[in-house]
This record gives C-alpha cells, structure tokens and sequence, in this order.
C-alpha cells in the first residue's frame, strides 16, 4: 500500500516538475537555433553575441540593476525607521498605521501603477518634468518599503528592550546603543526586508510600465517591447542566461543556508 | 528608541505615495475632464460588464486549477525527508524568478501553431490550434501563480504537530480519516491565503490574454491599459471598481479566515 502510494506521488510530481520546466527548457533549446522559427535548422551562438552586441539590452540591464539597487537600500532605511517608531504608538493609531502600510501590498498592481501615474502627471505639470528614472525609483520604493516593515515589525516586538538601556548603562552613547544592540537585533529582518524588496524591483513590470515616461527603459519594457513583435529569438537568448544567473543565485543561497543551519547546530 | 520621530518621513511618505493617489484615483473617476462631478465614467465602465465577468471566471478557473493541483502536491511534500522538501521548494521557486513576461513568452512559444506541442500532436495524427482561447489563458495564469498556492499551504501543513497524527491513529482512524478529520480542517488557513495570493493577482493581471488568449479573451487589466492613456476618468472608474471588488473580497476571505480559526 505504502509503496503504491510512492510510486503515484512520484509520477504526480515529476509532472508538475515537467510542466514547470518545460516552457523553459524549450526557450534555452531554440536559443541555439539557427533559423527564427520554430524548425530547427542547426546549432548557433549567432544568438548570444547578437544580444551581447545589443546595446539597448546591456543599458536596459544596468537602468533595471540600478533602480533595484537604489530602491531596495532606500527602502530597507525607510521601512526599518519606520518599523522601530510604529512600534511606539499604541492601539487604535498603531493599526491605522499599519493597515495602511498593507495598501500597496493588497491592492492590485495594475491599479497602483495608474495611481501613481495619475499622481506623477499631475505633479509634472504643476512643477514641471516628465515621468521618468526617478518616477520610476519612487513606485519601486513604494511597492517595496511595506515588506521591510513587515519582516522588521515581528523582530522589533520580539527584542527584549532592557537590552537597550543595559547598553546604556555600561557607558554606551544613544548612536552606540542604537547601532550596536538595536541594529545587530533587527538585522535577520532587515536583510531579508532588503532582499525581498531586490528581488521584487527586478520583477516587476507593471508598476514601470505606468510611470516610466517615454524614454526610461528597463530589462522588462526591453522584454515587453521585444516580445510584442513576436519573433526574436535573442530573447530566448536572453532568457537562457536570466535562467542561469537565477539557478546559480538560489543554490549559492540554499548552500549558504544549510551552512549556517550546520554552525547553529553545532552551538546549541 | 522610543521615539516615534523615526516613523515621521515613512507616514510622510505613504501619504503622498499610497494614499493621495488612491484619493485621487477616486476624484478622477467622479469627475469629468473638466473636474466637473459626473457620474458619466461609471456608465461608461458598465459597457464593460462582459470583460469583467470574463475575469472573474478566468480567475476562479486558475484559482481551482492551482487549488486542485497545490493541495496534494503540499501534502506529498511534507511527507518527503526534510532535506528533499527545502530541494523541492527550491525547484518550485526557481521559475518564479524568471521574469513575468518572459514565462508568458515561453507557452507562446510551446502552444503556437508549428510549436513543439503541435508538432509533437500533429505526428501521433491530431491536429488543433492551442492558443488564442480561456484554456490558454488559465493554463498561463496556473502557470504564474502556482507556487503562490503551493507555498502557503505547505507550510501551514508542515507545521502540523505529528503528535495528533499519531494520536488519530492509535485511537484506531485509517489514513484516510486521519486526513478528513487532522490533516484537511488544520490546512484550511494555508488555503485561504493560497486562494487570497492566486485570485487577486489573477483577476487583476494584465498581458496574459493578450498574449494567449483569442480576441473575446480580454481581462479588466487589458481594459485599463487600453483606455487609461487615452481617458484616464473612466480608467479611473473602472480601477475605483476592481479595487473595491477586491477589498470586498479580501474581507470575506478574512472572515472565512477567523470563523475557521475560532472553530
């Protein structure tokens, strides 16, 4: 009965596997096609030097890292003040603040990615630019400063505040204080807050899409407009190499996770 | 540290980013382009009844299929040696990395006429168009969201305590009641989130039916996309209304939510 069931389990999941996969797989193989249609006529790399070449692409990639980088350390600095002085208000305003801090997180893309553009239109004629880089950072902030606060808020209530004051006691200043006990609590939940907030800005595309202007591109524009005309396969190119970056990032990740389990194991 | 003062530019912050633009989304939609009052939009956004019926359908089939799909496949995995379920939720993590439209391009790739599957069919002698129709578009959207069914209630099961397990079976249940009565109930909070993170992303998407989907294919986010750079004030009304519909429906998942944890 028990091995029965295995074997069932083990088929159910080597499909899901399959369909997850598949797609996938089928992009990186016609990546090395030599013809733009889906008969294959022949091994190439013609592909690859072509994306490489593409200097759209490379800019699109270095606009995308950027704007991930800037909003996601703008973020974490904004949501981790945030955190530390929403934990000081009490009952009724506490949860006004903090459900409205959910708002970007429930409400759908699509609709604060036209918000933000009405937003943005409106302050543009008023005082006078266009949509832009910085329209852009300020909506991937946006999307991105709740997650910090919600990974900080469970670590702040969780710390023992007497810590704090034995710092003081022992001739720390407030910054030493505040630097060398608060900050070193909060840390697990500010570097997971700035990690999802990194990997969320790399994502997204709706949200850019509405409040990037006319001329600011990013790697998923490049993609949308690339995809929009149908044939061209430097986007399975590009979509082999995203996969690879992706495979090698989430097992150096598993690898250090496992590594640190071992060494806390080793001290309790 | 118990200063207030480090929240100050955050409140500054969501209220001209998060809340003035929800204000002033509401303006807009009752308002005409003059800024005079106007209940005009809202008329307008009813010649699009049928794109959001369309919507909702497409989204509640994604969000069945990937209920039907996660819910034996979480179970499968909390049943597997601990280090084999982080390996295997890293496999499931792994495509949700790629890009949003890239994983929409590759089953544009897969399903077009002359694709892979297509020809795979077509030698075993059946021949048919895959793309341009619902299924399409749901098998693109279970596609998208699936691991947002599937993480919630794993760990919701994961964290079920053996012990009532086993107690279930040594007062004499067979698996299978052992599952109605221990497994089934404790996974339900996993469930509602999973339905929570997979209808609202679905029903408010936009890209996969025009990528997938045939022509009467169109949902609510194609809508505002389409208008909203041309006539921002019924763009407006129709965004005033999916979001409100999703608040409703946030709210009722929430309550089914608490009813379930105080039973």
């Amino acid at each position: 009965m028990k091995n029965k069931t295995g074997i069932i389990s083990k088929i159910y999941m080597a499909l899901i596997m399959l369909f997850l996969y598949a797609p996938i797989a089928v992009l990186i193989f016609y990546s090395f096609n030599d013809g733009k249609t889906t008969v294959w006529k022949g091994f190439t790399l013609k592909w690859y030097s072509e994306l490489f070449r593409d200097s759209n692409i490379i800019n699109s990639l270095g606009n995308t890292l950027i704007i991930a980088f800037l909003a996601s350390i703008f973020a974490t600095i904004l949501g981790t003040a945030a955190a530390i002085g929403i934990s000081n208000f009490k009952g009724k305003k506490r949860l006004i603040i903090q459900n409205i801090s959910n708002i970007p997180i429930i409400s759908p893309d699509i609709v604060m990615g036209v918000s933000l553009m009405l937003l943005f239109t409106t302050l543009g004629v008023i005082f006078n630019f266009e949509m832009g880089f910085v329209t852009v950072l300020i909506a991937h902030i946006c999307f991105c400063v709740p997650f910090v606060v919600l990974n900080v808020m469970p670590r702040i209530t969780r710390m023992d505040r007497s810590i704090y004051d034995a710092a003081l006691d022992l001739g720390c200043n407030q910054w030493q204080a505040f630097y060398k006990v608060i900050i070193h609590e909060l840390m697990p939940g500010i570097i997971s807050g700035a990690l999802i907030s990194f990997t969320y800005s790399l994502d997204d595309f709706i949200i850019t899409y509405f409040t990037r202007g006319s001329k600011f591109q990013n790697l998923s524009i490049e993609i949308y407009s690339m995809t929009h005309r149908r044939i061209s396969p430097k986007i399975n190119a590009l979509s082999a190499l995203l996969f690879l970056a992706i495979v090698v990032i989430m097992v150096f990740i598993n690898l250090r996770d496992r590594h640190e389990e071992k060494q806390e194991a080793k001290r309790t | 540290m118990k200063s207030r003062k480090p929240s100050v530019p955050y409140i500054i912050w969501m209220l001209v980013f998060t809340l003035i633009p929800i204000v002033m989304i509401g303006f807009t939609a009752f308002t005409d382009k003059q800024g005079n009052f106007t209940l005009e939009n809202f008329s307008k956004a009813f010649f699009y009844t049928d794109v959001f019926m369309k919507s909702l359908w497409i989204a509640l089939l994604s969000t069945a299929v990937c209920l039907l799909l996660a819910y034996p496949l979480a179970y499968m995995i909390t049943r597997m040696k601990e280090s084999t379920q982080n390996t295997v939720i890293m496999l499931f993590m792994i495509p949700m990395w790629m890009n949003f439209l890239l994983r929409i391009y590759a089953w544009v790739t897969l399903l077009q006429d002359n694709g892979p599957i297509d020809m795979a069919l077509s030698i075993l002698g059946i021949h048919g168009t895959y793309i341009g129709n619902t299924f399409a578009v749901t098998l693109g959207m279970v596609y998208e969201y699936l691991p947002f069914m599937v993480l919630p209630i794993y760990t919701v099961m994961s964290k079920i305590d053996n012990g009532l397990i086993e107690a279930a079976q040594d007062l004499g249940s067979n698996s299978f009641n052992v599952f109605r009565k221990v497994i089934a109930p404790l996974s339900v909070p996993g469930i509602i989130s999973g339905i929570t993170m997979v209808f609202v992303p679905s029903a408010s998407t936009f890209l996969v039916a025009q990528y997938l989907g045939g022509t009467d294919d169109i949902m609510i986010g194609d809508i505002i996309d389409k208008i909203f750079w041309t006539d921002q004030n019924t763009g407006s009304a129709i965004s005033l209304i999916l979001m409100i519909f999703i608040f409703v429906f946030l709210i009722l998942m929430n309550f089914f939510g608490d009813e379930e944890a105080i039973a």
